[in-house]
């Protein structure tokens, strides 16, 4: 196993288990922004389409790189947006009451 | 290339925007942090792409700025255009180009690394096709919910003949074609690969019932995290596999405890659909009404009821947020206020299956949130309730829950109207709700119908309570 290899598992067992440890004790009215936030996080796939699209050599790499591009950021800009609209929603009430 | 940054600056980068999406989670956990949590989650993810511009790989950047053009301008337009109550749907669409992004990494990286033949370690094939078929799933599978949602596509579970069948066949002949293109790796097992995986997104998502899209949503949302990995994997990029590795295991347990908020394990929601009988979803108003009588009222009658009560409980659910009502009920609840009455809201925590989403829709109406109660607190009011007043929701108000062991939604806690002195009922037709359960609230003696659509029906409410 390579020492790359090795550090992208590393980094990934630790991040589930701390994808779990986070959300763990979510108020059910917090489902639904908490979805939408998560949705616009792995919008993270927009720099891998960046990396494939800037390196890309033939016609094919270049077609399906550019709609990768143009898919990641929908998803990244789209979805900070939308997240946040919502949570404007709960900004207005002016007292906060426990779950 | 833009400036001479080496990959070690560009990787602690990454590093501080990983920190940068946890800490974003973390907050978006908590109401009274959740929008800084989204700003700094924002903040991480342009940190990430900033540096990625200045990665000493890249030797083209006209496609990369074309298409963060393109998509930026798409995502902004869908982002401000869409109307609070169709969020679901565009948290939908949103999930799907991601995942779709996902599998055409995968795509291009195949075509790049498999002419050479040996070049390909057996970790990064494995990668790609795993990248591949969960992100193509996750595409067609978000894009039925969304159609799903937008009502393009009936809302109620199609299902056929022999479907699990052809569901199973698919996903092992899936699995046969990712064998063949990593022992070949000939593109045209890739691309069999590829738009199979397309074709059983579709067919995992058909069967499914709409108000159960957002569970499905939140469970396509964790694939294309985990999708986003496994691209992460094959370009070896530490902020794809923190990043949708974090959404692939929060996601995961979110819908874990959104299928928990109704009772109803992820299983039951995937493939409920095959074990029920389906009458109750194609049979109309006779087929649900069988030997049981239920009493109709007009607008005007029920608005004297409203008009002369001291209490009166609102329970909104899904039909109000289809007719997007909730402004008309904001009105309503005013006038009756005017006169006297005391209103509450009661949010049953899945009301219109979708965990928030009423707080949202009246928040957006300007409800007071002291007016908004939860289940737990309003429960106790009901017995000293005149007036429930049901708009667009059903199986939350089923008292089959708490008394018919035999019905499939016993246990799940719910809103006990019936319990109040009187009930009205607005509702489109007698048909049962998503879940295909009949109500045996609508057969109570307590219990008034008022049929319509809940924006129309509503209207009527406040011209004949303004009557009054």
């Amino acid at each position: 196993m390579s020492q790359a290899l090795l550090a992208s598992i590393t980094v990934f067992v630790l991040s589930v288990f701390l994808g779990f440890e986070l959300i763990s004790r979510v108020p059910t009215l917090l489902h639904t922004p908490l979805m939408s936030g998560t949705n616009a996080i792995h919008g993270i796939v927009l720099v891998g389409a960046m990396l494939i699209a800037g390196s890309a050599d033939s016609d094919l790499e270049k077609a399906l790189a550019f709609v990768a591009v143009v898919f990641g950021t929908i998803n990244v800009v789209g979805g900070f947006l939308v997240t946040d609209r919502m949570l404007e929603m709960f900004k207005r009430k002016p007292t906060e009451r426990d779950e | 290339m833009i400036l001479a940054v080496s990959q070690t600056t560009i990787n602690l980068a990454y590093l501080v925007a990983g920190v940068c999406l946890i800490i974003g989670i973390k907050r978006l956990s908590s109401p009274a942090t959740a929008r800084s949590g989204n700003v700094v989650a924002a903040v991480g993810m342009a940190i990430a792409i900033l540096f990625t511009f200045l990665d000493p790989d890249l030797d083209s950047y006209w496609i990369i700025l074309a298409g963060m053009a393109v998509g930026t301008v798409i995502g902004i337009a869908a982002a401000r255009m869409v109307k609070m109550t169709a969020i679901p749907q565009m948290v939908a669409l949103f999930n799907g180009v991601g995942g779709g992004a996902a599998a055409l990494i995968a795509a291009a990286e195949f075509h790049r690394l498999a002419p050479e033949s040996g070049h390909v370690l057996p970790e990064w094939m494995g990668a790609m096709l795993f990248s591949a078929l969960i992100g193509s799933i996750s595409f067609s599978g978000s894009l039925v919910a969304f159609a799903k949602l937008q009502e393009l596509l009936p809302g109620k579970p199609i299902v056929f003949r022999g479907q699990q069948l052809v569901n199973g066949a698919l996903f092992a002949g899936l699995l046969a074609a990712g064998v063949a293109a990593g022992a070949t790796e000939a593109g045209i097992w890739a691309v069999v690969l590829l738009l199979g995986a397309l074709v059983f997104g579709v067919l995992l998502v058909l069967p499914i019932g709409g108000a159960d899209m957002p569970v499905v949503i939140s469970l396509l949302n964790a694939f294309t995290g985990l999708a986003a990995a496994s691209a992460g994997f094959v370009l070896e990029n530490t902020a794809l596999i923190i990043g949708g590795t974090l959404v692939g295991a929060s996601g995961t347990l979110l819908t874990v405890l959104m299928g928990r908020a109704m009772n109803r394990s992820l299983a039951n929601v995937l493939f409920g659909a095959f074990g029920a009988p389906v009458p109750a979803a194609t049979g109309g108003p006779a087929a649900s009404t069988d030997g049981k009588s239920y009493r109709e009222v007009t607008a005007e009658d029920a608005a004297v009821m409203l008009a002369y009560a001291s209490r009166v409980v609102v329970v909104p659910g899904y039909g109000l947020a289809v007719a997007q009502a909730q402004h008309n009920v904001r009105e309503l609840a005013d006038l009756l206020e005017q006169r006297g009455v005391d209103v509450k809201y009661a949010i049953h925590p899945v009301a219109g299956r979708m965990p928030g989403h009423m707080n949202v829709l009246l928040a957006e109406a300007n409800v007071p949130y002291p007016q908004l109660y939860d289940m737990e607190d309003v429960n106790p009011e009901f017995p000293r309730t005149d007036v429930a007043l049901i708009i667009g929701a059903n199986d939350v108000t089923n008292p089959a829950a708490r008394e018919d062991p035999e019905s499939p939604l016993y246990g799940m806690p719910i809103l006990n109207v019936d319990q109040s002195a009187n009930v009205v009922v607005l509702k489109r037709s007698m048909s049962p709700g998503f879940a295909g359960i009949d109500n045996d609230l609508f057969y109570r003696p307590n219990t008034a119908m008022l049929f319509g659509d809940a924006k129309s029906s509503v209207e009527k409410l406040v011209a004949a309570v303004k009557a009054a």
